[in-house]
């Protein structure tokens, strides 16, 4: 064995430790950006690949964003290529049931955030997915992630004022369709 | 502090991105007022729920499996990814020149969207909200240096002017640096000033709001704020410093733009 092979399995070895940690959260973001899991996986893998290529000139920042803002520059260039906006999908399709509503701190809650309560797993993922995209990938990094607003500024490129205003735009559009899938319901 | 400047607040305070005194500050706004109690309230239940409800995905087997079969490994080659073009160290950066494109034309028809409606009035709202942001902790300066040959080359590449720069610290506002703002989705330069404890943003774009040869002179949520258009640029100066200083400082500004004197 040649002592390149050596160091090339070193590098893999040392790139497996750090990045295959983060695997779910690259996925994820991929399907929120992507829509579907086929394309997800597709892009999660040229992902991987592309990090490992530029894992020796990597000095930070922290791994789980430069991996996402890889992931995310991976997804913007196959939209370049396909000339066309993301395709709507229905994102329930392949869905597991959705998880049980969450245990509820406030000792008052206020009739909005009680409708806001009720929304099941399932209902929030679609909401996300139909979000404009910038407002999307924010809310995204911040709530599915859980990247820092510096983190997020990092990841899509832009300054952490714009991180703030794209949070409360996705916020206030979630919050809006919010209340209509509340009333569809009843 | 005011239910403008609580509501932009608002999101940093529930993701836990606030320092300490302007938590402090918000927290005593929403003790005092009930709109903004309520949005606090609505923000903190979808916070929550959203950290209920399981948003996460995790990432199939069979592609972890896909992803270690491609890292070297004494047997296996690198495989090559299933559908996506054969990646190469150009297609890396194609890909960042692809995404800028991308953003470019979703930001431009933001724009676009926004000028339809009445577009002086938006545009001097969102400038005092950036102005306001720009007071948070850490997110007033990118360029922090009063040498006026630092600031201005620094705009290069930046964004499609070069606004200028002027040493007015004789005149008794100091100049603090430079930041890179986005306003309706589009990339601005302020230069930041400070006259006493007071600080001015001035924006400086091609294209800002309704050309207005003379200052125009508007307060918005006690916030003082000047606009006009020189030199083919659109200025606004927002500061809560008192109007008519507010007023000098856009005469000193005005007259170093203008050397042979303003109309």
């Amino acid at each position: 064995m040649t002592g390149d092979a050596n160091a090339e399995q070193d590098k893999a070895r040392r790139f497996r430790d750090a990045a295959l940690p983060h695997l779910d959260d690259v996925y994820a973001l991929a399907r929120y950006l992507m829509r579907g899991s086929a394309d997800a996986e597709d892009a999660v893998q040229e992902c991987y690949l592309r990090a490992l290529r530029h894992f020796d000139s990597y000095r930070g920042p922290a791994m789980k964003p430069w991996l996402l803002a890889i992931l995310r520059n991976v997804c913007n260039a196959e939209f370049a290529r396909r000339g066309k906006q993301e395709i709507a999908a229905d994102y329930s399709e392949d869905e597991p049931a959705a998880e049980e509503v969450p245990m509820w701190q406030e000792p008052q809650a206020s009739p909005e955030a009680a409708l806001l309560r009720e929304q099941d797993g399932a209902t929030i993922r679609r909401l996300i997915a139909e979000l404009p995209q910038p407002f999307r990938e924010a809310i995204v990094l911040r709530e599915v992630n859980d990247l820092s607003y510096q983190q997020i500024a990092e990841v899509s490129g832009v300054p952490v004022g714009t991180v703030m205003s794209r949070l409360a735009r996705a916020r206030s559009i979630l919050r809006s369709a919010w209340n209509v899938a509340e009333g569809a319901v009843r | 502090m005011n239910c403008t400047e609580c509501e932009l607040l608002l999101h940093p305070l529930i993701d836990g991105e606030l320092d300490a005194v302007h938590a402090r500050d918000v927290e005593a706004h929403v003790t005092t007022c009930a709109g903004c109690a309520e949005k606090l309230k609505t923000l903190r239940a979808m916070r929550e729920a959203m950290a209920g409800a399981d948003l996460k995905f995790a990432a199939p087997a069979s592609l972890r499996n896909r992803i270690e079969a491609a890292l070297p490994s004494p047997s296996a080659q690198i495989i090559a990814p299933r559908r996506f073009s054969q990646p190469s160290r150009r297609t890396f950066f194609g890909g960042f020149a692809a995404g800028a494109a991308l953003s470019g034309a979703i930001a431009a028809t933001l724009v676009v969207g926004v000028f339809r409606s009445d577009q002086s009035q938006q545009v001097a709202d969102e400038v005092v909200s950036a102005h306001i942001r720009s007071l948070q902790a850490g997110h007033l300066m990118d360029v922090e240096t009063s040498d006026q040959h630092t600031v201005k080359p620094w705009f290069d590449g930046r964004v499609d002017v070069a606004p200028p720069v002027i040493d007015l610290t004789a005149q008794g506002f100091t100049l603090l640096g430079g930041r890179l703002d986005y306003i309706d989705g589009e990339p601005v330069a302020s230069v930041i000033y400070q006259r006493r404890k007071h600080v001015i943003n001035l924006f400086v774009a091609q294209r800002l709001g309704v050309k207005h040869a003379g200052a125009m002179a508007e307060t918005i949520q006690g916030y003082n704020v000047r606009h006009w258009s020189e030199q083919g640029l659109d200025f606004w100066a927002v500061s809560d410093l008192a109007g008519d200083e507010l007023d000098e400082f856009v005469q000193k500004i005005s007259a170093a733009v203008h050397p042979s004197g303003p109309s």
